[in-house]
């Protein structure tokens, strides 16, 4: 008997009972959905989270940060620790060479010591203001949209000048979406915490690919009317903006490093060790050429250290690695967990279909003990059965496949993330091949009873 | 030469402790072309007999030649593909797949058989057309009277062109008239050179062979060759007993 007949006979069969056979179907149809629809949310939850992560500098960034807790045997010295000054700069730029780039920064977070930012009678306060060198922007995968970046004269006359990123434009001049136009505020003078500063150059507008396929959706739309009156304050930034990563880069604000130190020597820490010692830095933020050197060039950078830091390890490295690594952890457990439910849904599908054979098998004892007086074989009638289960559960796991979409859109509309799922070639042909796999495991069992009938018992049967 | 060898042929059943011996040292031979049939009351052992002729049951002692083959120890995928090629049985429940059309059901042992779809189809319709019902392929049994479907039964029967055709009280579920028509058929198809076995209990039915083998208490018992005996010759025959 040929696969193809056999098939066409469990077609057949199953179209028979088509209410039954659909009721089977369920279990494999939620259960595949469920696989699909589940990799497909972690797949999404995957790309925003490694998207962020380039936002935020890429594995090959370095973040060097003043560690205030030394450790236990050094805890009596440490009011020797200096912190990091730009001496350790120079000595890095002289000393590592792994490292390409290597910046300082004073940083102003918003949420410890916020600066107030102001333009006629808007004010805001953005995530970050960060007084630095020009290479800031490279390491922490900035781009200049508009404008220039300050330069090394700047920083040396420490000149009033700073580079907004497009949060604080929107708090300040208005955002696009509200104004209905852009607005490129070089050249105008804002306040830094009563300062006068001079706008030379706007960063890009940073967003995740979801946010922007979403910008872009709205674009095609007609612009609904601007609503009138006080609108609700959103805190820094335009609101949405994907991920807390972009929003916060959106929010940043960069002055030359001596323009920070001169002007706001007050907010940020002075050295221990008095008046004439250099003055701390909040970080240092480097990038090594790849990522292969990362180990190496953190020893040679925590070397140099040691040096310049009398031995004192006042000073601890933020890689991005260990954020990658965390991703990777979040990412297989959602997957692990994922996978469980649409096991068990499919494993609760796979004994459904069992039960209908077994109960299909025993309305059908006639019919095989007819087929084996004609000559079936016990393979013909075990081929016949596990088929047949097996066609319920593909046909299951196609219409499953069907609606895992129909799914992800469900629940990306019910619960709308910046996280767009993505459905993957691979998900759908796992999915599928499970579907297989436990409809002929679900078949074998009924398979063997039915094949094992003896003919004559089966033909007397009522 | 005999189609069929039986050598002290025993099968023994343990129900509930007791032994039973549905077929006790039966020998017999069936010549090729024959038209035989197998007489006993219920109980008696000719299904069994039956059974095991028909390669649907292994006997317990004996031997078993069906066309110069020895079937008695063979596998049950062996005993699939005889059953398949070299027999055909005729039940009296007819025994039809009623899901499938007449066709497919006189289709289904060449399927297992492993023949093309075409050909099946023209050897289905052949065969119907020797029972007269080819202007019935598309209906389903339960759509044909009680006669019909024996005939497809029959059909079926004959279609992978069988050395042995088996009908077991083919006409115990039939009004007398249409069983006389299926015995007229199966008359016909013996005297084109068909090796026929008839079961029945019913003696009338078996006077229509020209041999009887009547089993009792699982013996072959008598026997009757009437054509040696002569006694189809004689009128009333069927009242024989």
């Amino acid at each position: 008997m040929s696969l193809f007949n056999i098939i066409a006979s469990g077609l057949k069969e199953i179209w028979a009972h088509k209410f039954r056979s659909l009721l089977t179907m369920l279990g494999i149809i939620l259960g595949v959905s469920s696989l699909v629809a589940m990799s497909a949310l972690v797949k999404g939850m995957e790309n925003g989270t490694r998207e962020a992560l380039v936002a935020a500098g890429g594995l090959e960034k370095i973040r060097i940060e003043t560690q205030y807790d030394l450790p236990v045997h050094q805890r009596h010295l440490s009011d020797q620790a200096q912190g990091i000054t730009l001496e350790d700069v120079y000595a890095l730029q002289k000393g590592a060479p792994l490292v390409k780039m290597i910046t300082p920064a004073v940083e102003q977070m918003r949420f410890r010591e916020p600066m107030t930012l102001t333009y006629k009678d808007k004010s805001s306060e953005p995530w970050l203001v960060s007084g630095t060198w020009p290479d800031a922007l490279p390491i922490n995968e900035h781009t200049l949209a508009h404008g220039r970046m300050f330069g090394p004269l700047d920083d040396e006359n420490a000149s009033s000048v700073c580079v907004i990123g497009t949060g604080v434009r929107d708090d300040l001049f208005g955002a696009p979406e509200t104004l209905g136009y852009e607005v490129i505020p070089l050249g105008e003078t804002l306040q830094i915490n009563g300062l006068p500063f001079t706008i030379i150059g706007m960063l890009d507008h940073y967003e995740s690919e979801q946010a922007k396929k979403e910008r872009e959706l709205r674009k095609l739309q007609p612009q609904v009317a601007v609503t009138s009156g006080p609108t609700r304050s959103r805190g820094w930034g335009s609101g949405k903006g994907g991920h807390y990563i972009f929003r916060m880069k959106n929010n940043t604000v960069f002055i030359p490093l001596n323009t920070m130190m001169v002007k706001f020597r007050g907010l940020n820490g002075t050295s221990s060790s008095g008046e004439s010692a250099p003055l701390r830095l909040s970080n240092l933020n480097m990038k090594i050429p790849s990522l292969d050197l990362l180990e190496p060039a953190i020893q040679q950078v925590r070397n140099i250290l040691l040096m310049t830091h009398k031995g004192l390890e006042d000073f601890s490295f933020r890689t991005q690695e260990d954020w990658a690594q965390e991703i990777s952890v979040v990412i297989k457990n959602a997957r692990l967990s994922g996978s469980v439910i649409a096991g068990i849904c499919l494993l609760v599908g796979g004994i459904g279909i069992m039960n209908i054979m077994l109960a299909s098998i025993s309305e059908r004892v006639r019919e095989i003990g007819i087929r084996k007086a004609i000559g079936a074989s016990t393979l013909d009638i075990f081929v016949q059965i596990v088929v047949e289960s097996t066609v319920i559960s593909v046909l299951g796991g196609i219409v499953g496949i069907g609606t895992s979409y129909g799914l992800v859109h469900l629940i990306s509309f019910v619960n709308p993330t910046d996280n767009t799922p993505v459905v993957t070639l691979s998900s759908l042909a796992i999915a599928f091949l499970f579907s297989v796999g436990v409809g002929m495991l679900a078949g074998l069992y009924p398979a063997i009873r039915a094949s094992r009938l003896h003919p004559i018992q089966a033909l007397r049967y009522d | 030469m005999a189609l069929v060898e039986l050598r002290n042929v025993s099968k023994i059943y343990t129900l509930g402790g007791e032994t039973i011996r549905a077929l006790d040292d039966v020998s017999l031979d069936i010549g090729v072309g024959e038209f035989v049939s197998v007489i006993g009351p219920s109980g008696s052992g000719k299904s069994t007999l039956m059974h095991i002729l028909g390669c649907l049951d292994s006997p317990t002692h004996g031997t078993i030649k069906l066309d110069d083959r020895m079937i008695h120890d063979a596998s049950s995928r062996e005993l699939a593909q005889i059953r398949n090629r070299k027999i055909g049985f005729v039940f009296q429940f007819f025994n039809l797949l009623p899901k499938m059309t007449v066709l497919q059901n006189v289709e289904l042992p060449m399927v297992y058989a492993g023949i093309g779809g075409r050909e099946r189809r023209e050897r289905s319709m052949e065969v119907l057309k020797l029972v007269n019902l080819d202007n019935r392929a598309k209906h389903r049994p339960n759509q044909l009277s009680g006669g019909q479907q024996q005939r497809v039964a029959i059909a079926r029967a004959l279609v992978n062109n069988p050395k042995i055709v088996f009908a077991d009280e083919p006409t115990g579920n039939l009004v007398s008239h249409t069983g006389e028509a299926i015995l007229e058929l199966f008359r016909s198809l013996s005297s084109q050179g068909r090796t026929i076995i008839l079961v029945t209990h019913d003696p009338e039915i078996a006077a229509v062979t020209p041999r009887r083998i009547e089993i009792r208490d699982g013996k072959a018992a008598l026997e009757v060759d009437r054509r040696l005996a002569g006694l189809d010759r004689l009128p009333g025959a069927a009242a024989v007993p």
